[in-house]
């Protein structure tokens, strides 16, 4: 929770400077965004290829586990291309492009953001990208404090869907004491998994 | 889109190959900084930007049903899941 405090503070630290209109009109023309994004990815790959328990992870899957992601991505579209229908504004698949951020906010808005300017233009893409992050921290904030009701209501395994891309690091202990200790491992898995899928969903979503 | 999945793949070659070299564990700490900066920056263009500033409500509310929407569908699937598949061997 603290760390998607930071993260908000800093979203909201670079809100106030743009709109205070201190800023040089060059920074604010000159997008340094996209190249900062290529580093970002450049990164997250270098973190995936290097983790060392990436193999064990990869040769402890069970297939029955992979039905619990598989839950989340099918879930989580079906009911985001629903609720196009009620968002007038935004197209099926621009709603699909926010709701594939499974949480992971700060990835799924950067890459709307980007991804979507040459076909929305930069003004509908900023608010696109905007709901994005607003969208998946909700999702978060829903994960952490929902999860003791999911679990009566869902079952064990809905405060591990409810969570997305974050089930290994910040819905982790929530998800462990209300899901039960023996579910860590397939949150982890879980997790991870959605975590890598976010990329391909949004960049596909937002090519469509 | 090609291009930044493209950039991902490069570096997990590079971190595959690399993956003895123990200050590149330390990765995660600087991809968190550099999500820092992103969203800074993303934050500096949402917020010289009129329209969405005039518009937060607005957007605060559509971005509000498609999480409650998200979380809904995906917890509704994990009770079908958990119901068809797991529920014999969670209580054994």
């Amino acid at each position: 929770m603290k760390g998607s405090l930071i993260v908000v503070g800093f979203f909201a630290l670079g809100c106030l400077l743009g709109w205070s209109g201190y800023l040089p009109q060059v920074v604010i023309e000159n997008d340094i965004t996209v190249y900062v994004l290529y580093l970002l990815m450049f990164q997250v790959g270098i973190s995936i290829g290097s983790d060392k328990k990436l193999k064990e992870i990869l040769s402890s899957i069970r297939p029955k586990l992979l039905l619990v992601p598989l839950a989340t991505i099918v879930g989580t579209l079906s009911f985001s291309a629903l609720i196009s229908l009620v968002l007038t504004k935004w197209s099926v698949f621009d709603c699909l492009a926010v709701g594939s951020g499974f949480a992971y906010y700060s990835l799924s808005s950067i890459l709307i953001t980007e991804l979507k300017e040459p076909t929305l233009g930069t003004q509908l893409a900023a608010e696109l990208g905007t709901i994005a992050l607003i969208a998946n921290i909700i999702r978060e904030i829903f994960a952490l404090l929902g999860a003791p009701l999911f679990v009566k209501y869902f079952g064990r395994l809905s405060p591990i869907c409810a969570g997305g891309a974050t089930t290994m690091d910040t819905t982790l202990p929530i998800i462990t004491r209300y899901s039960g200790k023996d579910l860590v491992f397939v949150s982890i898995f879980h997790g991870i998994l959605v975590d890598f899928t976010v990329p391909f969903f949004v960049s596909f979503f937002c090519s469509l | 889109m090609f291009t930044v999945i493209g950039i991902m793949f490069c570096g997990i070659a590079v971190g595959y190959f690399f993956r003895k070299v123990e200050s590149l564990q330390k990765i995660g700490t600087l991809i968190s900084y550099t999500i820092l900066l992103l969203l800074f920056l993303l934050g500096i263009s949402v917020g010289a930007n009129e329209s969405i500033v005039n518009n937060l409500t607005t957007l605060g509310w559509q971005a509000l049903l498609i999480a409650a929407a998200g979380t809904l569908g995906s917890v509704l699937a994990a009770w079908g899941v958990y119901h068809f598949f797991f529920k014999e061997r969670s209580q054994g």
